[in-house]
C-alpha cells in the first residue's frame, strides 16, 4: 500500500534550493491544510513538522522537493533529496542530534509533530514522507 | 528582506514586528539589524512581536532564544510577545521551551513589565 491513498489529489511540488524555497514549502503545506478545513493546532503542527525536512533536505541533502498531497481527511507531503543519505537513521531521529548548527531537533520534532512519518535514506538520498493525520 | 521585520523606538523600548512569511536568511539579518539598534540607541527594552507568526521552528525559535540573549548581554530586558497558542504547543512538543525568552501577552504588558524594572 503506497503512502500517499489512490484518491489523494496531488496539490503541487515546490522545489528547495534555498532558504527562501523552505518557507514557500510551508506555504504549499499550510494552504493545503486550510483546503482541508484543518484546525489551528492541527495546522501548526503539520506546517512546523514540514518546515523541519524541508529544511533538512536544504541543508543536508543539497536541496530536494517537496510534493503536497491531500483527500478530505489529510495532507500527505513526501520530501526528497539527493543527498548522501543519512548515516545513522535513529540517531539523526533522537533529540539532540546534529551534524550542523541546529540544535539537532529539527527531524525528531518532525517525527512527533506528524500523524504518520517515514524516512528511507541511502546513500543516493533521503525521502521523507508524512501525513496530518 | 529589510522588510521582513519593522523596527520601532517608542519611549525608549524598542518594538520589533515580525512578518509573516519570514525566512532563514531574514531572521538571521534580523538578529544584526536588532543588535546594533539595541547598542547604537540606549535602549531600556526591546518587544518582539510574533502575533503574525503562523509557526515556529526550531531555526526561528534558535534565532528568538539568541535575540533575547543577545539583547540581554547589552543590558536590555527582552520580551516575545503575541505568541499563537498553537505555536506554544507545538514548540513544547519540539522540546524548545527558550527558558531565556521572557514572554508577555501582548506588546502593553510587556511595556509595563520594561517600565516597572527600571
Amino acid at each position: 500500500m503506497s503512502f500517499v491513498p489512490e484518491a489523494a489529489q496531488h496539490l503541487e511540488t515546490a522545489a528547495i534550493k534555498t532558504e527562501r524555497d523552505v518557507a514557500t514549502a510551508r506555504r504549499a503545506a499550510s494552504r493545503a491544510m486550510d483546503a482541508i478545513g484543518a484546525r489551528a493546532v492541527a495546522k501548526a503542527r503539520f506546517v512546523t513538522a514540514v518546515s523541519e525536512v524541508a529544511r533538512n533536505a536544504l541543508i543536508h541533502g543539497g536541496g530536494g522537493r517537496l510534493a503536497v498531497h491531500a483527500d478530505e481527511r489529510a495532507v500527505y507531503v513526501i520530501c526528497a533529496d539527493d543527498g548522501p543519505g543519512i548515516d545513522d537513521v535513529d540517531a539523526a531521529l533522537k533529540d539532540g542530534f546534529s551534524t550542523s548548527d541546529s540544535l539537532g531537533k529539527g527531524l525528531g520534532g518532525a517525527q512527533r509533530l506528524a500523524a504518520r512519518f517515514e524516512i528511507e535514506t541511502s546513500p543516493k538520498g533521503t525521502t521523507i514522507r508524512m501525513a496530518s493525520a | 528582506m529589510s522588510d521582513a521585520a519593522s523596527l520601532f523606538k517608542v519611549n525608549g523600548v524598542l518594538l520589533v514586528a515580525i512578518r509573516e512569511d519570514i525566512d532563514d536568511t531574514d531572521i538571521v539579518d534580523l538578529q544584526d539589524r536588532l543588535s546594533n539598534a539595541v547598542n547604537d540607541e540606549a535602549v531600556d527594552g526591546v518587544v518582539i512581536d510574533i502575533s503574525a507568526l503562523e509557526i515556529v521552528d526550531t531555526f526561528v525559535g534558535r534565532v528568538l532564544g539568541q535575540l533575547a540573549k543577545i539583547a540581554h548581554l547589552l543590558s536590555s530586558d527582552t520580551y516575545v510577545v503575541g505568541m499563537r497558542p498553537a505555536v506554544a504547543m507545538t514548540l513544547v512538543e519540539l522540546g524548545m521551551t527558550l527558558p531565556e525568552m521572557r514572554t508577555a501577552l501582548d506588546v502593553d504588558q510587556a511595556m509595563r513589565r520594561i517600565r516597572e524594572g527600571e
